[in-house]
């Protein structure tokens, strides 16, 4: 018997819904969710107790850096989307900026296969919405699209699709195939040689400032175009108070605009660069306070759309450094949805169903992914989380399953833990292991 | 006085004047004709200049020998630096060699903040990109001590007008902190474009008029214009920085009688400051250079905990 074909009964897990938390059995079998209820039971399947655990339908990442091919000392599709089974997640987006960059079909092609292959969790591979990530030219937007990876997201993430009339084309021209930009909004210009927030902080440390404006300014002009040419615009990675207010603007007008938050910038602030560790240099930014406040809320009122990890590992040499030499980025996946318990559900602001909403519905129906993200019910797929957010609260680790270190909760305490997580009724962690 | 000297902030008044007052105490020796000292015997003191700054170099050099420290110069050029060795594996290095305290001058800000977190021994920032210069605050202070004030005072009341590009100057944060730590009453003067944005959270006063100033200022501290900030939208032209924020000896009459003028080097003549101010009696820039090697003398003394105070003879 393939392990496909095992049966699984999860007893006693609370299932949070629109109507409420409901105590439940789920019985997992032919990766779907078969029957929910009380006191289910079914010969010859597994028994998983879930008693205090909270089943979310599988998390949906829709910004993830897994740096194959071409930096496979950071990270493999393999070592990334074990990181990501362990965070609960069982689909992610891997990012285009690889070496060489995914804007071929080619390349789309080879990392969704490498994701088929490692098995812990759906790859759905981001195109890049210019040739090399250069700026000046289309990717073949289409053939990614009608590629065996079907392609509906395009980024140029890391790069800015700064030139005006590009972008417009871009949004335009996805139209055809249902895609949808996401953009890295950063004025190239406005952040020439620039290290972190500007503000009191930047000022006193010496560090180039990165004004929040050269975010908002392309945020403001993407909504523009956005509603010019009626296609779907994605903001990635959401960093400033002004941000949000535009983004809030933007749907106030019914414009398709979707955006996204990462767990970073829920939690930290630029005041963590005092010490000058480049574990806490990222792009955006780490903001204020008073932003982190602000994200928070718009993420409640669904301003911000869902949360995504921008999960970008780095090997050590390129942090243990000076800062301005610094890569930019940091790891994620495994800290996830500890951090949105800390940041949204220990303050009040979310639910349980709302994370599910946040983290795996809506994220999943921005990258048009089918048998993802779809609310726990019978007959859906067998796509679970199980979280323990009783588990005492923790420091993180800097050692997980990613091949990279450079998470910026390391030492952080933590409440939660990811107890089991099933990638179409197939178990990818049990115990908080890998299975 | 805390083990490293990275940002003038990791100084008490306290410290501070504890500082000047040693420095007061070692300047007497170069008064005399043997100017060293054994209190640093069999102690080393590294110079790691990742950046070019002969005159830097030269004057810790000169601080750490005339204590009898062994002085060993590390430069980035021609090293392994230049072959992509990074900091961490410098630092290793220099603590495999036992050094007691490593200087360094390097182009990052925070990479003298980097270094104390890899090295046993005591870290002095010589300048870190456009964050600190410590040891350039104090020299700063001294001359202003020896120049209004007198042995042993600190700084209260004294009116500091600092004028130029304070975003990329490292000079002028450690001035900021460390004047006014010793009670000076500091002002910035510059176009707002060369002014970090949230300036108004620093201990001092702002101004974009610098002809306002003068006739309120003791000591007037002009900072140099790199070459770099002409070409980047900074200001229009040099002609219009130096008419609108350049000391010259027109401007300079607006100023008490008093009242002294200042540069932390390199100057550029005929720009921020013109032929005629730098060589006037105003003028404190060679005396700089000169309280430059005593304060750096202080500094290295209290970090190493030299084994015998100077016992200066008159």
């Amino acid at each position: 018997m393939s392990p496909a074909d095992a049966s699984w009964l999860i007893e006693g897990a609370e299932v949070a819904g629109p109507g409420g938390r409901a105590v439940t059995d789920l019985l997992l079998a032919g990766g779907t969710v078969t029957a929910i209820g009380t006191g289910l039971s079914k010969a010859g399947a597994r028994v998983l107790g879930a008693g205090g655990l909270i089943a979310l339908p599988g998390l949906v990442d829709l910004h993830t850096h897994l740096r194959e091919p071409g930096r496979e000392d950071a990270e493999t599709v393999e070592t990334g989307t074990r990181a990501a089974a362990l965070g609960g997640f069982t689909a992610v987006h891997a990012m285009a900026n690889t070496e060489p960059v995914a804007d071929t079909a080619g390349v789309v092609e080879q990392v969704w296969r490498l994701g088929r292959t490692a098995g812990y969790c759906d790859v759905q591979p981001v195109g890049a919405v210019t040739a090399g990530l250069a700026g000046t030219r289309l990717a073949e937007l289409g053939t990614m699209a009608d590629s065996a990876a079907r392609v509906r997201v395009f980024s140029d993430d890391g790069r800015c699709v700064s030139d005006s009339l590009l972008m417009r084309r871009a949004l335009e021209y996805v139209k055809a195939f249902d895609g949808v930009i996401a953009q890295h909004a950063q004025d190239p210009r406005l952040t020439e040689g620039a290290q972190l927030n500007e503000g009191e902080i930047s000022g006193r440390l010496g560090l180039a400032g990165w004004p929040a404006v050269a975010e908002e300014a392309i945020i403001a002009r993407d909504c523009l175009l956005a509603a010019h040419v009626g296609s779907a615009l994605h903001v990635c990675h959401v960093s400033t108070a002004g941000s949000a207010e535009i983004i809030r603007w933007a749907k106030s007008k019914g414009w398709p605009v979707t955006a996204e938050v990462t767990p970073h910038h829920l939690l930290l602030t630029d005041e963590l660069a005092v010490g000058y560790d480049p574990v806490f240099k990222v792009n955006p930014p780490l903001r204020t306070a008073a932003d982190v406040a602000e994200l928070r809320r718009a993420l409640a009122d669904g301003t911000i759309d869902c949360v995504a990890t921008d999960h970008a590992p780095h090997p050590v040499e390129a942090k243990e450094t000076e800062w301005s030499e610094a890569a930019f980025g940091m790891t994620g996946l495994e800290t996830a949805l500890r951090v949105v318990q800390q940041a949204m559900v220990e303050t009040g602001l979310l639910d349980w169903a709302g994370v599910a909403d946040r983290m795996s519905v809506r994220p999943a129906r921005i990258g048009r992914l089918t048998g993802q993200g779809v609310p726990i019910a019978v007959g859906g797929p067998a796509n679970l989380t199980l979280y323990d957010p009783a588990a005492p609260a923790e420091a993180v680790s800097p050692v997980g399953a990613s091949k990279s270190r450079n998470t910026p909760f390391a030492g952080m305490s933590l409440p939660g833990g990811v107890v089991a997580t099933f990638l179409r009724g197939v178990p990818t962690v049990l115990d908080g292991k890998l299975a | 006085m805390k083990r490293h000297l990275i940002s003038a902030a990791d100084l008490s008044r306290g410290d501070a004047l504890l500082i000047l007052d040693t420095a007061e105490e070692l300047a007497n020796l170069a008064d005399r004709p043997i100017k060293k000292l054994p209190t640093l015997r069999g102690r080393t003191v590294v110079n790691l200049f990742f950046e070019d700054s002969t005159r830097t170099r030269i004057s810790f050099e000169a601080a750490a020998k005339r204590l009898s420290a062994d002085v060993i110069n590390f430069s980035a050029k021609g090293s392994s630096v230049a072959k992509g060795e990074s900091l961490k594996d410098t630092a290793l290095t220099l603590e495999a060699m036992g050094a007691d305290a490593v200087v360094i001058r390097h182009s990052a800000s925070g990479a003298a903040h980097r270094l104390a977190g890899w090295v046993r021994g005591s870290v002095v920032n010589a300048g870190d990109g456009t964050h600190e210069h410590p040891t350039q605050a104090l020299l700063d202070a001294f001359t202003i001590r020896r120049r209004l004030k007198g042995a042993g005072a600190a700084l209260d009341g004294i009116r500091v007008t600092i004028v130029g590009d304070v975003l990329h100057s490292r000079v002028a944060r450690s001035n900021v902190l460390l004047l006014s730590t010793l009670g000076a009453e500091v002002t910035l003067a510059a176009p707002p474009t060369l002014l970090p944005l949230a300036v108004d959270t620093w201990p001092c006063a702002v101004s974009y008029d610098l002809d306002a100033e003068l006739p309120k200022s003791d000591v007037v501290m002009m900072l140099r214009v790199q070459q770099e900030r002409m070409t980047a939208a900074y200001f229009p032209s040099v002609r219009e920085y130096s008419r609108r924020y350049g000391l010259d000896a027109e401007r300079m009459t607006r100023l008490p009688d008093h009242a002294i003028v200042m540069h932390p080097g390199p100057m550029n003549r005929g720009v921020e400051i013109a032929a005629e101010v730098a060589d006037s009696v105003r003028s404190t820039i060679v005396e700089q250079v000169a309280n430059g090697v005593t304060t750096r003398m202080a500094v290295l003394y209290l970090l190493l905990g030299g084994t015998e105070f100077p016992e200066v003879a008159p």
